[in-house]
């Protein structure tokens, strides 16, 4: 059964899926490493391919991770595009139109931007996502030690996030039922307002009945105990050694390919 | 074993407020007492019971004088009490229907074993055939109410705490989830304090009635003593209680003239023009696989009362938003016929723009909070007319009237969502009222009304089916639908769930 709740549905039980959630976040800081560390479009590339090859492992309904992250791409675009135009304008005139000025490098660097936002996002988002928050809260009191009560709080907090896309559709709806969705320019942007305000005011109201709903069944007592144990298997390090390897392939063909351009230094 | 209650002088205030919302009052619960609380809707029931609970936020008001569970303040950490709030929608706790009954048996720190075991047993109690991974935000609103209640079940506490917990569940499933309560109760010398409008499910299972006044308590004692002391049925009638004895549809007391027509003539014979139709209609969520109900066929004409009726989870509030053009049909079709599309091009309801689709069909929501969009309740019942363009005077006569039937006078200049939660509910389908749509679809509004409020809101349908109107109500308040004159149209039999159809099953034996 879909979870209206998720942000991409996951619609098949892989091993990825089943891995420890402190595994995947563990795989996606270690990718991430490997695209953030040098500007060039080699390393993030490696990072990104290995990113989009892995996404049937991640058993995410491949056609809902579209329609939810169509704004990635545009927004990487966007970054691409700026880079495009300020960048140093060395190496060849491509474009020269007007105050339109573009260079073989700032092309260059516009391509390494573009490829390098899609690769540090797309590994953390993907992984995120199929992450049970349960899960991760689980793993996070029983192996990070972490206070249970702010990591309950935080977890509750954010299934009520999670309800937000649901909420705003009902809202939306709402609004069209009593006649303001619509209509000019202007009306439809103070609507979103409107709209946004009544979220808000919706959000901490249903923040605050649910502490009192968590309250009310003995939540903050102490000597709470787990319905479920955290563990680790062999997935979970065959999943951190494949990214390792991304990670290292990722640096080292910068390395031999002569396009390493480190951050710092 | 249970806790007894104790309350001296005992009153709360809201920070924002200037009378108080409960109290002054003085309360003796014996350990292992069962307590149902009845009063006015925006009595401070429902605050009562946050205080006996110990989860009224101190930041939030003031109280005075003393309210002792056992011997000590109520305090939710010594995990003795359940409580289940009135909103089901903002209880659920976990994204999985598992987690979210085990929360309360790990909060007591109970073995994992041991909450493994109570889970199955506790989901059954209450109704909800569900896998243990069932996502909750997947659940319908009765649902939710239920696996709130099914988690307390599973906590077995002392002292157990509900607010209106049957409210939200079909009527005929509502003994089946009050005896789980009481078994629940009986089995731990609870000591139980229950509010509920209908007291009729209750009363022979709870020792003492407590009504609360506007100043304080009212009457106490046991259920047939108030309800047969001849002095003290005025003051309850007046009060909005709901009278257990006589027929259900006239037990309301302050049931106006006009209602008690309606209940007589009926409105639905059928003679007005056929407004909105659906054909082969299946009714899904946005983004579902599956539709939740399929093969709806239904006319809906001028003047007519349809009542969507169905166990939870049967897809009402589904197919209601689906009727309203709210959401777009998963097969099937809704077409508005001539007499209702007026000059649009379009037939489907769905296509039509907001101020095309808002004067034609209003929808009344779940949650009513979701619909407030002004900053003051007359400033709420006044927008949809002056957007569907009424003169100024009209628009000021219509909110006078509306305010008045509705006991909301006093709150005209509150803001909508610091109502309680009756007030919302009577709030959000006055608003859509207002305007006069020549089709109303609206989702359980009678929800959270005491019987003075409730005749209010049956006069408002039976004036707006009198001017023609059509009136689609979603509702387990069977009174109301006999109420408008309505006819039924059961979704149990369209439903795709096995389990809403199994109950309409035996509901049909």
């Amino acid at each position: 059964m879909e979870d209206p709740g998720q942000l991409i549905p996951v619609v098949r039980s892989t091993a990825l899926v089943r891995c420890n959630p402190l595994t995947k976040i563990t795989m996606a800081l270690i990718l991430m490493i490997g695209a953030l560390l040098s500007i060039d479009v080699v390393s993030a590339g490696v990072v990104l391919a290995f990113s989009l090859l892995g996404l049937p492992a991640t058993g995410l309904d491949l056609a809902a991770t579209i329609r939810r992250l169509w704004f990635l791409p545009a927004g990487a675009l966007l970054a691409a595009w700026g880079t495009a135009i300020l960048a140093e304008k060395t190496g060849e005139v491509v474009i020269d139109f007007g105050p339109l000025l573009m260079t073989s490098d700032s092309l260059a660097a516009a391509a390494a931007i573009f490829v390098r936002v899609l690769a540090l996002a797309i590994p953390l988002i993907v992984l995120v996502s199929t992450i049970d928050p349960r899960d991760l809260a689980d793993a996070l009191i029983q192996h990070l030690r972490l206070p249970e009560v702010v990591v309950i709080s935080v977890l509750a907090a954010s299934r009520l996030l999670g309800l937000l896309v649901s909420e705003w559709q009902v809202l939306a709806m709402a609004r069209r039922a009593r006649g303001v969705a619509g209509g000019s320019l202007v009306r439809r942007t103070r609507s979103l307002f409107g709209a946004v305000f009544v979220l808000l005011v919706v959000s901490i109201r249903r923040a605050t009945t649910l502490a009192m709903a968590m309250e009310g069944r003995a939540f903050g007592r102490s000597g709470r105990t787990w319905r479920r144990r955290s563990s680790f298997a062999v997935r979970d390090v065959a999943a951190v050694v494949h990214s390792l390897v991304v990670c290292g392939t990722a640096i080292g063909a910068a390395h031999v390919l002569g396009v390493w351009n480190p951050i710092i230094g | 074993m249970g806790l007894p209650i104790t309350a001296r002088e005992y009153s709360w205030t809201h920070a924002d407020r200037d009378a108080p919302a409960v109290g002054p009052l003085d309360l003796e619960i014996t350990a292992g007492e069962r307590v149902l609380v009845l009063g006015r809707s925006g009595a401070g029931k429902s605050t009562l019971l946050h205080a006996l609970a110990g989860v009224l936020p101190d930041e939030s008001g003031e109280a005075t004088g003393e309210l002792l569970v056992g011997n000590a303040p109520p305090d939710p950490r010594r995990g003795g009490s359940g409580l289940v709030l009135q909103d089901p929608e903002s209880q659920v706790i976990f994204s999985r229907v598992g987690d979210d009954v085990a929360f309360g048996m790990e909060n007591l720190g109970l073995p994992a074993e041991v909450i493994e075991s109570r889970i199955p047993g506790s989901l059954a109690a209450l109704g909800l055939d569900l896998p243990l991974d069932h996502p909750t935000a997947a659940l319908s609103g009765g649902q939710k109410q239920r696996l709130a209640l099914a988690g307390i079940h599973a906590m077995s506490p002392e002292v157990i705490i509900l607010d209106e917990p049957t409210a939200n569940i079909d009527p005929d499933s509502a003994a089946e989830v009050r005896d789980s309560v009481l078994s629940v109760q009986t089995a731990a010398s609870a000591t139980m304090v229950i509010v509920e409008h209908r007291a009729g499910l209750w009363l022979d299972h709870v020792d003492r009635v407590i009504v609360l006044g506007p100043h304080g308590l009212l009457a106490q004692g046991p259920p047939k003593r108030i309800f047969s002391d001849r002095s003290l049925s005025e003051a309850l009638i007046d009060c909005g209680i709901w009278m257990p004895h006589g027929s259900e549809t006239t037990s309301g007391g302050g049931l106006s003239p006009t209602a008690e027509a309606a209940i007589c003539s009926s409105p639905g014979d059928g003679r007005g023009d056929v407004l909105l139709r659906a054909a082969g209609l299946a009714v899904g969520r946005p983004r579902a696989k599956a539709p939740v109900a399929a093969g709806i066929d239904l006319a809906v004409r001028a003047g007519e009362a349809v009542g969507i009726v169905g166990p939870n989870g049967a897809g009402k509030s589904t197919t209601a938003l689906t009727l309203a053009g709210l959401l777009p049909e998963f097969a099937g079709r809704v077409t508005a016929e001539a007499a209702l599309r007026g000059e649009s091009k379009h037939a489907r309801p769905f296509a039509w723009p907001s101020a095309l689709l808002a004067p034609r069909i209003g929808m009344v929501f779940q949650e009513p909070a979701h619909q407030f969009l002004t900053s003051g309740v007359a400033a709420e019942l006044s927008l949809g007319p002056r957007l569907a363009g009424w003169s100024d005077a009209e628009v000021d006569d219509r909110v006078v009237q509306l305010l008045d039937v509705l006991g909301l006078q006093v709150l005209a200049e509150a803001h909508p969502q610091s109502l309680s939660g009756g007030e919302k509910r009577r709030l959000s389908v006055a608003a859509m009222l207002a305007p006069r749509p020549q089709v109303l679809i609206v989702d359980e509004p009678t929800f959270g009304q005491d019987a003075l409020t409730w005749a209010g809101l049956v006069e408002l349908f039976v004036d707006a089916l009198d001017r023609g109107s059509a009136v689609v109500a979603v509702s387990h308040d069977h009174a109301f639908l006999d109420a408008i004159g309505a006819r039924r149209v059961d979704l149990g039999a369209f439903s795709t769930s096995s389990t809403a159809r199994a109950g309409a099953g035996e509901r049909g034996e």
